[in-house]
């Protein structure tokens, strides 16, 4: 299931058409370039929570490269980077958890939201803002502001969207054992 | 969806490139005005885009839009830098000349100008470029072609499937969010960003368990298929390079390497007329 599939093809696919959809038509503006109320990451922890890191850091890779190549605006492939990082580390953390058999408890909760806060975190504060001062050279103060406030902004986007997302999928799934034989 | 992606069907040289060799050539195109900010390679770079661009036959109408919303983007870029750090530039070049016999901290310096300059021209060397590829790209041929460069063929497929589900997540999110609004769920500017993110759940919920069916249903019919069984496939809309794709390639490569020489020629990445 988690290795290379099939499934993990298609998921990966559809992730990355649901991770370009929310982000090119769904996006709240918040003021600074290049950052906006990104409901997407919500949906891309939850695609790498159940389908692994792979599909994780491809949907992010995709879905990302695709919203800059629509927007015309040029693909900034430090943050393309950046949201692959955090599909991959999602993917990897969650590997673990149990969401496709419908199990995702409170301890679950805690850990994938621990789990997004560090990895937004390391994205945007350390990756993203890192690549563009070596990529792009722009002026330290400048991208680390920006990468704080994109973290801020999509911690809180995946918190509420991806625990939703991960709690309502597993509460649709049968859980083992939930048929009994009739005595 | 080709409208999406704003892929214009017109006969030119560009478009009878192979999309693999677009692909190629932007990715060597963007690395060579990435390593460098030399202002004159950066210039002739940016003339040769806008060049090619009038090459490609594409019109100004078709690609105004996305020129004012760059240039909209690069003008608050620019503002921004400017008021983060204003001597960034006499960081780089090493010597602060003030302009119009002002002093202090935002005063206008030579170098910062000059480096904004740079700024611009880096834009301008890319962005034409950028839109070049995507006005000439069939996006189905790009999927082909990434198989082409060396790209895995599951992953080339999962890009094409990206392509293919784009317009159908599109439709249904639409559907979704007109029937919760119809329910009285609130989506507009009017609401705060904290209940139309919680608006937005209400629509996702149903959008990504449908999705999950929807990835069921096509993994299992890849896997009737025989899908990945085999170590190549085959592209309906895949081409083969001729000579003028090798050329193409052969140009960008060259631009790569002249980038690098003027690197070490310069001894830094920007080049400095101020001493």
């Amino acid at each position: 299931m988690k290795k290379f599939s099939v499934k993990t093809i298609v998921a990966t696919g559809i992730g990355a058409a649901l991770f370009f959809v929310l982000g090119r038509f769904v996006a709240i503006p918040s003021g600074i370039p290049n950052t906006n109320i990104s409901i997407q990451y919500g949906v891309l922890a939850f695609i790498a929570a159940v389908f692994g890191p792979i599909a994780g850091v491809l949907a992010g890779l995709i879905g990302h490269f695709f919203i800059d190549f629509s927007f015309g605006w040029g693909v900034w492939w430090s943050w393309v980077i950046a949201s692959a990082f955090f599909g991959f580390m999602m993917g990897f953390v969650a590997s673990k958890m149990k969401i496709d058999e419908g199990q995702f408890g409170k301890k679950d909760i805690l850990i994938f939201n621990a789990a997004q806060i560090v990895c937004h975190l390391v994205a945007w504060v350390v990756i993203a803002p890192v690549l563009d001062i070596l990529i792009y050279q722009e002026p330290a103060n400048k991208v680390f502001l920006q990468g704080l406030v994109g973290a801020g902004i999509n911690i809180v986007a995946t918190a509420v969207i991806g625990t939703l997302l991960c709690v309502a999928y597993a509460a649709a799934i049968p859980k083992k054992g939930s048929l009994k034989e009739e005595e | 969806m080709n409208n999406l992606f704003n892929y214009i069907d017109r006969p030119s040289p560009i478009h009878r490139l192979t999309g693999a060799t677009k692909c190629v050539c932007l990715l060597l195109w963007s690395f060579a005005a990435m390593f460098t900010y030399d202002t004159r390679f950066l210039f002739i770079l940016s003339v040769a885009s806008f060049v090619l661009l009038k090459v490609s036959r594409i019109k100004w109408k078709d690609v105004s839009f996305m020129m004012v919303f760059t240039a909209a983007f690069l003008l608050m870029n620019n503002i921004l830098v400017y008021l983060f750090s204003p001597h960034h530039g006499t960081e780089i070049y090493g010597t602060c000349t003030y302009l119009f016999g002002l002093t202090g901290k935002y005063a206008p310096t030579a170098e910062q100008l000059f480096y904004h300059l740079n700024y611009f021209l880096k834009y301008t060397a890319t962005i034409p470029f950028i839109l070049l590829f995507v006005c000439t790209t069939n996006p189905s041929e790009f999927a082909a072609s990434l198989n082409k460069i060396g790209v895995k063929y599951s992953v080339a497929y999962s890009v094409a499937l990206a392509l293919r589900y784009i317009p159908d997540v599109q439709r249904e999110y639409h559907d979704i969010s007109q029937a919760q609004q119809a329910r009285g769920i609130e989506m507009s500017k009017k609401a705060t960003p904290l209940k139309r993110l919680k608006s937005a759940a209400s629509i996702l919920v149903p959008l990504i368990l449908s999705s999950m069916d929807k990835i069921e249903t096509v993994s299992n019919a890849m896997e009737l298929r025989g899908f990945g069984k085999n170590k190549k496939r085959t592209w309906y809309m895949g081409r083969n390079f001729k000579p003028a794709d090798i050329a193409a390639m052969a140009v960008c490569i060259l631009l790569v390497a002249i980038s690098y020489a003027l690197n070490i020629l310069n001894k830094s990445r920007f080049y400095n007329p101020f001493i």
